[in-house]
């Protein structure tokens, strides 16, 4: 009945949204931790607050994978109205626990996998007298079965429970309670787990721990200086800011006289939220909004107006799934192109793309300075996935450097300078100076507009001026290609090379040694900023064939570069696209990759 | 250099030092004369011009800003969407002096949104509402204050309610609200600097004839229907702080005010009772004259025991802007116990 599992396997657990299995699920996979072994949680949840269904996978992998993963090896089944489906989910060989009134007969009896009948509604009856709590301890029930069946000791899921409740000693302890209802149940009735185990490891996990992308970024904020926010709740986004309100409410109020060195405004939508760090921004202050695509489409004409009148801003874009409303609850790379253009006319903006949450954490820090930098809006795009789900990491590293708060003039600066003008190009960068309004000197002042402006930012509808202006900020874009993060390169002389971004970048790692064991090593070019850096094309000019990976139908990435990069250079790409809203796995890739590789050996061999 | 003493303000400047760029707006219109008594009240008042934060969004009336204090900072942020701006700069650095200034479309149409949370978070500004009743740039359309059966200049009736921004501010919980004339600098200019001294939003709805697009008979915006059917409910006169209170007047005529930076503003009484303490008279009034087709105008209502965001927020006196690592950083023991490695 198929191969045994060891330190690779996946449980889903499928239940109704609202029952409260989060907590369950985030001990089970703290548990796993704590044998050592590398865990990747992925919460495939609806847009609903209680009643609709919702998946929560658990992927434990020696090899330290971080993507979803299509094969199910242990299902949980609480949920009635996806039994069918669910159980169709789970691979050959695989096991099913499940509420024992659920029916195994037609669609949900399969020969090839296991089943585990538990009969966790009359457990939680005879085991749980406070009617309250039944609902969440029902869940436990379910993580002490697992626990079992997995052999996880009882003292590694005392410790997993002691820090998911961390500040409740009474709440770990009514939970330990019901984990060993349901590992004494396991125990005496069912027969053990034959295909998947877990075996204790030893330093792949060493000094890791969990955290969330949008804690993540909330983190980078804090640390880089970020002292105003506002924001409008949306889903992914929302948990960005509160981890930001979190972090600066526990460490950045004055313990004696209470005064706190920040300003968070909840404001009445994004068209205000954007308005007020602009407006931060432009007084000197670090500022950062977050939102997902829906706020972004409203926030288009303030990120217009800054990007041309040169302001400061960070704005972290959790995508989710569009167009319009679209999947609130689901993950996609569907604004890279939105963001990068965002505004009428000519515009562009530093778009950052992180892949890991170490990185947003950095490209938080990051932004805050670039943006400062280079004076313009800074996007950060998050999505779903890395956002909202919990990755394993290594620790962050604390900064060393200090603020770079870029081309600003002083007092001082302007005694010696009288004569400076606004939007000049000095330094040939395209960077221009800027003062900060409060700065007491009588040449310190200027009119910030969204209109027609010369170098001394007086109104102007001169065309010569006009051009001028509008040929120094393409070459303020082009200085921000040295200034992003660079890309990421993993390069052996091989001739395909696979280039993507963002949260893709763990299903690449995956398919690339799978690649690998059907015969075909890839180079990998991992883009991690709009604008390009040079480093792309020159990958592209050293493969023969590049594969662009993204999540979203029009190959967004992909159409970007058809527009930077010579003729030459585009006919060595090709496009590999994911969009069905649950996030990319390495399969995604591997199969249209090889696909491709014989259609192209059929229509002639290799490209010379 | 008496004579010359007797040419600077309090902070030792000249009234030059206050004016802008030459305007650009249409000879006679309303938004000029503003401007001067802008000028006369920040020069009068003392206002340092590197403390003063100019805010606008889009319209005839967000185009002023360019025409004073030319030393200041200024912002042509975007249509309706000054208040927010506005906002973050005053967040940013808490010492600026905030002076925004809209239009009636600006505010009413498609800022409304921006201008009632505004003054739900009382943010500590002063808020001008050059209020012309239409829309000059784009050449005469009503805007959301023009009044039921104003006419167009070229043809056109408006049969849609009015809103009034005066009294929309004050059931919004507005902590100073007052309504003047362009034309009536007499009236206007203590308000303004009555506006400076508050703490919090002060909002100023100024009616403002557009001499191009409604000024004709018909308008209610018009220099003679204002002049016709002004009623003040009180006459400002500003004292500035420490100065000592030498007019002269009978019990029971002169209502009080003292604002946040010490000043005070008294205010004749004049044809009728009428309390600017009084939320609720106020909107009575506001709405009666209204529907007996009258202007008040004064000091329509203050209040002074609200605190403003910046207070409300708690936010220390030393502006955000001026934060630095040490000061906004995690130590690295901290640091590590909330990233990982401790």
């Amino acid at each position: 009945m198929g191969n045994k599992a060891v330190n690779d396997f996946t449980i889903r657990v499928a239940t109704v949204n609202g029952s409260g299995s989060q907590s369950s699920n985030l001990v089970l996979t703290n548990a796993i931790f704590r044998l050592g072994v590398p865990v990747a949680p992925k919460n495939v949840f609806p847009s609903n607050i209680e009643g609709l269904p919702t998946w929560y996978d658990i992927r434990a992998t020696a090899r330290g994978y971080r993507c979803r993963t299509r094969t199910i090896d242990l299902l949980v089944a609480l949920n009635t109205a996806t039994w069918t489906q669910d159980v169709a989910s789970v691979r050959s060989g695989g096991a099913i626990v499940h509420e024992s009134t659920y029916p195994v007969a037609g669609l949900t009896l399969r020969e090839d996998i296991a089943y585990y009948a538990v009969p966790f509604t009359e457990l939680a009856k005879a085991h749980v007298k406070d009617g309250a709590m039944r609902k969440y301890l029902t869940n436990m029930i379910y993580v002490g079965v697992l626990a079992e069946l997995l052999r996880i000791p009882e003292a590694t899921m005392e410790a997993a429970l002691g820090a998911q409740f961390k500040s409740k000693p009474k709440a770990a302890a009514a939970n330990l309670e019901a984990v060993r209802v349901g590992s004494a149940y396991a125990r005496e009735h069912l027969a053990s787990l034959e295909n998947i185990a877990i075996e204790p490891m030893t330093g792949a996990t060493d000094e890791m721990f969990f955290i969330d992308g949008n804690r993540a970024a909330a983190l980078g904020c804090v640390m880089g200086g970020c002292t105003v926010s506002a924001w409008y709740p949306i889903t992914p986004a929302s948990s960005l800011c509160e981890s930001f309100i979190a972090l600066c409410e526990k460490y950045r109020v004055d313990a004696v006289t209470g005064e706190r060195k920040y300003a968070i405004v909840q404001a009445e939508d994004e068209l205000a939220a954007i308005g007020m760090i602009i407006g931060a921004g432009w007084a000197g202050a670090r500022a950062m909004t977050a939102t997902s695509g829906p706020g972004i489409s409203l926030m288009a004409e303030y990120v217009g107006y800054a990007s041309f009148a040169e302001i400061p801003a960070v704005i972290f874009d959790v995508q989710r799934v569009g167009p319009s409303t679209g999947l609130p609850t689901r993950t996609m790379q569907g604004d890279l192109s939105f963001t990068y253009t965002l505004g009428h006319g000519d515009t562009k903006h530093p778009v950052l793309l992180p892949g890991t949450v170490e990185e947003i954490y950095e490209d938080g820090m990051a932004a805050l300075d670039l943006a400062e930098r280079m004076q313009c809006p800074v996007f950060v795009l998050s999505d779903l996935d890395l956002g909202m789900n919990s990755w394993l990491t290594k620790p962050f590293a604390f900064p060393e450097k200090p603020f770079d708060r870029g081309k600003i003039l002083r007092a001082e600066d302007l005694s010696a300078h009288p004569d400076w003008g606004r939007y000049r190009d000095v330094d040939g960068d395209g960077i221009p100076y800027r003062t900060l309004p409060g700065t007491e000197h009588p040449a310190a002042g200027y009119f910030t507009r969204g209109t027609g402006h010369d170098e001394e930012a007086k109104y102007s509808e001169n065309p010569v001026v006009w051009l001028r202006n509008l040929d120094r900020l393409a070459r303020k874009h082009d200085t921000a290609r040295t200034l992003v993060p660079q890309p990421q390169c993993d390069e052996a002389g091989n001739a395909i090379g696979i280039l993507a971004y963002g949260s893709t970048h763990h299903a690449v790692v995956e398919a690339r040694d799978l690649l690998r064991e059907a015969g075909l090593e890839t180079d990998y070019i991992r883009v991690r900023a709009l604008p390009l850096a040079a480093e792309v094309a020159a990958f592209i000019d050293r493969h023969e064939t590049v594969y662009v990976v993204e999540q979203n139908r029009d190959g967004q990435l992909f159409g970007i570069l058809r527009n930077e990069l010579r003729p030459e250079q585009i006919a060595r790409l090709r496009s590999i696209r994911h969009y069905n809203g649950v996030s990319i796995d390495a399969s995604a890739i591997v199969d249209p990759l090889l696909e491709s590789r014989r259609e192209l050996a059929h229509a002639g061999g290799a490209r010379s | 250099m008496t004579a010359a003493a007797q040419t600077l303000n309090i902070i030792g400047l000249a009234r030059e030092v206050y004016k802008g760029s030459p305007t650009t707006l249409c000879a006679g219109c309303g938004h000029n004369s503003i401007t001067n008594h802008l000028i006369k009240a920040l020069y009068e008042y003392g206002v340092p011009p590197h403390r003063l934060a100019k805010m606008s969004g889009i319209g005839c009336s967000s185009k002023t800003p360019a025409y004073f204090v030319d030393q200041a900072h200024g912002f042509n942020g975007l249509h309706g969407r000054m208040p927010s701006a506005a906002t973050g700069a005053k967040l940013a650095n808490r010492e600026l002096m905030v002076v925004g200034i809209s239009g009636d479309g600006d505010t009413a149409s498609i800022g409304l949104g921006q201008y009632c949370h505004t003054i739900r978070r009382n943010v500590d500004m002063t808020y001008i509402v050059e209020n012309n009743g239409v829309y000059g740039l784009t050449k005469g359309q009503f805007s959301a204050t023009a009044d039921v059966g104003s006419t167009l200049k070229h043809g056109g009736i408006n049969t849609f309610s009015t809103i009034d921004v005066c009294g929309l501010a004050i059931e919004l919980g507005a902590t100073f609200v007052a309504r003047s004339f362009s034309g009536d600098g007499k009236q206007l200019v203590p308000l303004l600097e009555a506006a400076f001294a508050h703490r919090g939003t002060a909002i100023l709805d100024v009616v403002s004839p557009c001499v191009t697009f409604n000024d004709h008979e018909g308008s209610t915006k018009s220099y003679a229907y204002v002049k016709e059917h002004d009623v003040l409910v009180n006459a400002p006169d500003f004292i500035r702080a420490g100065e000592e209170i030498v007019v002269d007047y009978e019990p029971g005529t002169v209502q009080e005010v003292e604002l946040d930076d010490g000043s005070h503003l008294l205010l004749r009484k004049l044809e009728r009772e009428y309390d600017a303490t009084d939320r609720l008279g106020a909107l009575r009034t506001i709405h009666e004259s209204r529907t007996r087709g009258e202007l008040v105008t004064g000091l329509l209502f203050v209040s002074g025991d609200e605190p403003d965001l910046c207070e409300r927020e708690r936010m220390p006196a030393r502006p955000l802007r001026d934060y630095a690592e040490g000061d906004l950083r995690l130590d690295r023991a901290t640091f590590a116990k909330v990233a990982g490695g401790a």
